[in-house]
């Protein structure tokens, strides 16, 4: 009779609980990452989506409202959500434009969506990191 | 800022978070991050071009 052995590979997982690592990551860039303590990604993820965010408004982008009731407005919507703490930063400092008057605003637009999204994959990533879904902790 | 000076910044930053996300090891990430950086102006240009000759 055959006889399955089966190994387990040990996995590391951060002390910190992986839901708060993605919420924090998800609240501020980088943040989640600092948890796991990996400070270099977390850096350059901050920079990286920071800058990005803010040369859209800079661009004059729009700062889009899920009162519109819009559907492509709500959709710009949720992708600048992905990054909470900079689309409330931009809405109350009253950043970008209120409508996309020129092409170099609808780049800009498109900028602070993509920063909102790849700030969703860096929190991810930070969780995955945590959970030890993802090597390298 | 021109239309190319933005594609340039967009892929910048966008490959740096593809890299850290995308790879474990620091060395694939600098390789796949300038992977898609490549992969975006060089896609970018293409297409551009592509649009291009067809309106001409």
């Amino acid at each position: 009779m055959a006889v399955t052995q089966t190994t387990s590979v040990p996995v590391r997982q951060s002390a910190v609980s992986p839901t708060l690592v993605l919420l924090a990551g998800w609240l501020v860039p980088g943040l989640g990452h600092v948890l796991v303590k990996k400070p270099i990604r977390a850096a350059l993820l901050f920079v990286s989506i920071v800058s990005m965010f803010f040369l859209g408004m800079m661009m004059h982008g729009k700062v889009y409202s899920a009162t519109n009731g819009d559907v492509l407005d709500l959709l710009g919507f949720v992708g600048q959500m992905g990054s909470p703490l900079l689309y409330v930063i931009a809405h109350a400092a009253s950043l970008g434009g209120q409508a996309l008057t020129d092409t170099v605003s609808d780049y800009g637009s498109k900028f602070a969506v993509v920063a909102g999204l790849l700030n969703v994959m860096a929190a991810v990533d930070a969780q995955s990191l945590a959970n030890g879904r993802k090597e390298g902790l | 800022m021109s239309h190319f000076a933005a594609l340039v910044v967009y892929a910048f930053f966008a490959s740096i978070v593809f890299g850290i996300t995308q790879r474990t090891e620091p060395k694939n990430m600098i390789r796949f991050g300038a992977l898609c950086f490549g992969g975006f102006v060089v896609a970018a240009i293409v297409v551009s071009w592509g649009m291009f000759l067809l309106k001409h």
